[in-house]
């Protein structure tokens, strides 16, 4: 007899390649949120498990803050290059000089919140009505709740105690005109999933991802790389460290964590050790309320 | 590693997000930074433990309530398994999540107060499950720290349910004492009841055979993406992409193709350059045919000697979610496997009172969160089989084609 079992990595795999399918066949023009960070080269990788032969049948696009890591930006554009993908890019800075947003002001000054709007503003201009993001449930208890094909109204608004029923593997695409569908292939993996994935398959990644020496200062207990978007404050010292990046966003509020990890190898080790959550250690901005997440999401966030 | 999802229920109180969470804190997913905050919650709403169920209850309505009101995915793994939760709400009222969490379940796990046994709400999320088909049901007696690990409490309520049970379709029933706040039985044993010589109820998650749950006899695959890459390279290309829905297809096996009725064979099985020797449910793979027929989304393949009646006639238990009830000669759009046609309620042959399992034939109408026998009639044939042999080519949605909502969920039945 054969063994039939299925390991939950292929569960996963083959999970998320339906969605995408579905996608592509029920909407008319979707797009994939691709900012170069883990989750959305895991969703390129589905995406071109998904269709192999063919390109990928819908173009990417990065939300640019403008507060970017150089690497990250290479690895992008490179990627896109490589597939032969078009790569939308919808530009933060663009919203603050057409006055769409304010940027905020003082030393901790972050671009994350006002990238919902700058979304929002590229979905209507090309008129995407299905928008393919990296989001996981197991990342906070917002998501937790969400749907796989999450609705969003005209105005970009999640309704979380509105949302349909999602049955089996049945999703329903159907949206009005201005409406449209985030749709989260990878709602059921987890990090650890993430990096067992990239290291089976050998997914590239950028290389801020992996240990390195950088110029790191304390502050609000997490590691910020020093660039050119953030200003030391008085009592603040840098300091030469050896550290990777567990997710890659807004340099001014990603933390870095100090690892000697060099391969997803080494990672796998360090995640399954690691006591404080992937939000928790790198993303200042969601501690500022338990609540954090869900407002941003729906104002229209990612 | 395996991969069990499974859904919890239970009433409002009977301690399912506790036991989530001791679950998650126990097998060691839950991270400082979230049990901090979840103590500090604690502390400022001045209660007196650490309230686990504050690490499964996101959004703020539900905090302000003290209530789940939405379906919750949680993860965790041990080295055996990875598990996936989908933590249904008690409330009468979002009973549709129940259904929704017990859709895509291996295993429910219903919780019951040892204090109160056996109740209303109990009852109907067995009768959910069994209509789901999740084919492995454990009745957790939870508070037995409330009962002084009284043996006879938990005897006396898994007889009770045992006996009642027996009218369900579930091919696997256990019970379990835990209590969820003192994390007794739930990943260890406790003294405190040592007359209880079962397993803790993570060893039975870890163990429980779930790999003669799939069908692997009847061959389905519904064509989901037709490949094209009109490119030099795969000129001649043509892939039919799809998610296996039943049995195995492998290279060389004769296939029927439906609607058309045409047959021809298997010439490759494609993942991303990979050549499969084999593919079963629920993988993702491309099917490349050796004759070039006209095929497309919607169509199903399978095997000439075993193939899915072909009908615009639908006979399913229905389950409603709108506050818009369901009327004999209704109009909804349905999605059926890949496939979306309009369907006309023809017949509600009965309303399905999940407490006493008895039949309503008076009731004209389905209303927000009942079940019920119906008639369809599709605008074109679906390919269906009956849902408790193929979870997938048996269920549909029926959604309103005003407001686009998913309105209802339907198991088909054999006719
Ligand atoms: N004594 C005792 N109390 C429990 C136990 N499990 C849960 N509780 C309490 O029961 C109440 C409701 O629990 P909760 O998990 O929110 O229930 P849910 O509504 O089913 O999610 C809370 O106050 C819990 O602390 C248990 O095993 N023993
Ligand atoms: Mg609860």
């Amino acid at each position: 007899m054969t063994d039939t079992t299925i390991s939950h990595l292929d569960a996963l795999e083959a999970e998320s390649i339906h969605i995408m399918r579905e996608v592509a066949a029920e909407f008319e023009r979707p797009v994939l949120l691709f900012s170069g960070g883990k989750d959305s080269a895991l969703m390129l990788k589905l995406a071109e498990k998904a269709f192999w032969p063919a390109r990928i049948p819908f173009p990417l696009m990065h939300v640019d803050t403008g507060h970017n890591f150089p690497e990250v930006l290479d690895y992008r554009d490179r990627r896109a290059a490589e597939l032969g993908t078009p790569l939308v890019v919808a530009s933060v800075q663009k919203s603050i000089d057409e006055g769409r947003v304010h940027e905020e002001t003082g030393p901790k000054a972050t671009r994350n919140r006002l990238q919902s709007v700058t979304l929002l503003d590229a979905i209507e201009e090309h008129g995407f009505d299905a928008v393919f993001g990296g989001g996981r449930r197991d990342e906070d208890k917002a998501r937790a709740k969400e749907r796989v094909f999450s609705f969003r109204d005209d105005f970009g608004q999640w309704d979380p105690k509105n949302q349909r029923p999602e049955l089996w593997s049945l999703y329903n695409a159907r949206h009005r005109k201005g409406e449209h569908i985030r749709v989260f292939p990878i709602s059921n993996w987890t990090e650890m999933d993430v990096w067992q994935y990239i290291e089976r398959e050998e997914i590239e990644l950028p290389s801020i991802y992996f240990a390195h020496r950088r110029q790191v200062f304390r502050r609000d207990g997490m590691l910020l790389a020093l660039t050119d978007f953030v200003k030391l404050l008085p009592d603040e010292e840098l300091e030469e460290l050896t550290v990777r990046f567990r997710t890659v966003g807004d340099a001014t509020c990603t933390g870095a964590v100090e690892s000697p990890a060099t391969t997803a190898e080494a990672i796998i080790l360090e995640v399954a050790a690691s006591r404080i959550t992937e939000r928790g250690a790198t993303r200042a901005d969601d501690k500022f309320n338990e609540a954090a997440m869900e407002d941003r999401k729906k104002e229209g966030y990612f | 590693m395996e991969m069990l999802r499974f859904a919890t229920a239970g009433s409002v109180d009977d301690g399912k997000s506790t036991l989530i969470g001791r679950l998650l804190l126990d097998s060691k997913q839950i991270f400082e930074d979230q049990l901090e905050s979840v103590e500090r919650t604690s502390r400022e709403k001045g209660f007196d433990y650490t309230n686990l169920a504050l690490l499964t209850d996101g959004l703020r309505a539900e905090r302000e309530q003290g209530i789940t009101i939405d379906v919750a995915y949680r993860y965790f793994a041990t080295p055996r398994r990875k598990f996936i939760i989908a933590d249904t709400p008690g409330h009468v009222q979002y009973t549709r999540n129940m259904v929704t969490g017990a859709s895509t379940a291996d295993l429910a796990l219903i919780l019951v107060d040892a204090r109160h046994g056996v109740v209303e709400q109990s009852r109907r999320h067995s009768v959910i499950a069994s209509l789901l088909s999740v084919r492995h049901l454990v009745l957790c007696v939870n508070k037995m720290d409330l009962v002084d690990y009284d043996q006879l409490v938990f005897d006396r309520i898994s007889e009770e349910f045992r006996e009642w049970a027996g009218k369900l379709d579930i091919t696997d029933l256990t019970f379990i004492p835990v209590s969820a706040l003192h994390g007794v039985n739930v990943t260890s044993h406790s003294p405190n009841m040592g007359w209880y010589d079962g397993p803790t109820l993570l060893h039975h998650l870890e163990h429980v055979y779930i790999g003669s749950d799939r069908n692997l006899i009847d061959a389905r695959m519904p064509v989901q993406f037709v490949i094209r890459p009109m490119s030099d390279a795969y000129h001649d290309y043509r892939g039919y992409a799809g998610t296996v829905a039943g049995g195995t297809f492998r290279p060389g096996d004769e296939v029927l193709v439906l609607p058309s009725g045409l047959t021809t064979t298997i010439a490759g099985i494609d993942l991303y350059g990979e050549e499969l020797s084999e593919a079963m449910p629920p993988q993702s793979v491309t099917l490349r045919l050796a004759d070039d027929i006209d095929i497309s989304r919607g169509d199903m393949i399978c095997r000439p000697n075993n193939a899915p009646r072909a009908t615009q006639e639908i006979e399913a238990m229905v389950c409603w979610f709108s506050e818009r009830p369901m009327t004999v000669g209704g109009k909804y759009a349905i999605k059926h496997t890949t496939r979306s046609a309009r369907a006309l309620v023809r017949d509600l042959h009965y309303r399905m009172d999940v407490n006493s399992l008895s039949r309503d034939e008076t009731s004209p109408t389905l209303t927000l969160n009942e079940m019920g026998r119906v008639s369809l009639r599709i605008t074109t044939p679906l390919f269906v089989d009956e849902y408790r042999r193929n979870r997938t080519t048996g269920s549909f949605i029926l959604i309103d084609e005003g407001t686009n909502e998913t309105v209802g969920a339907g198991m088909i039945l054999d006719t």
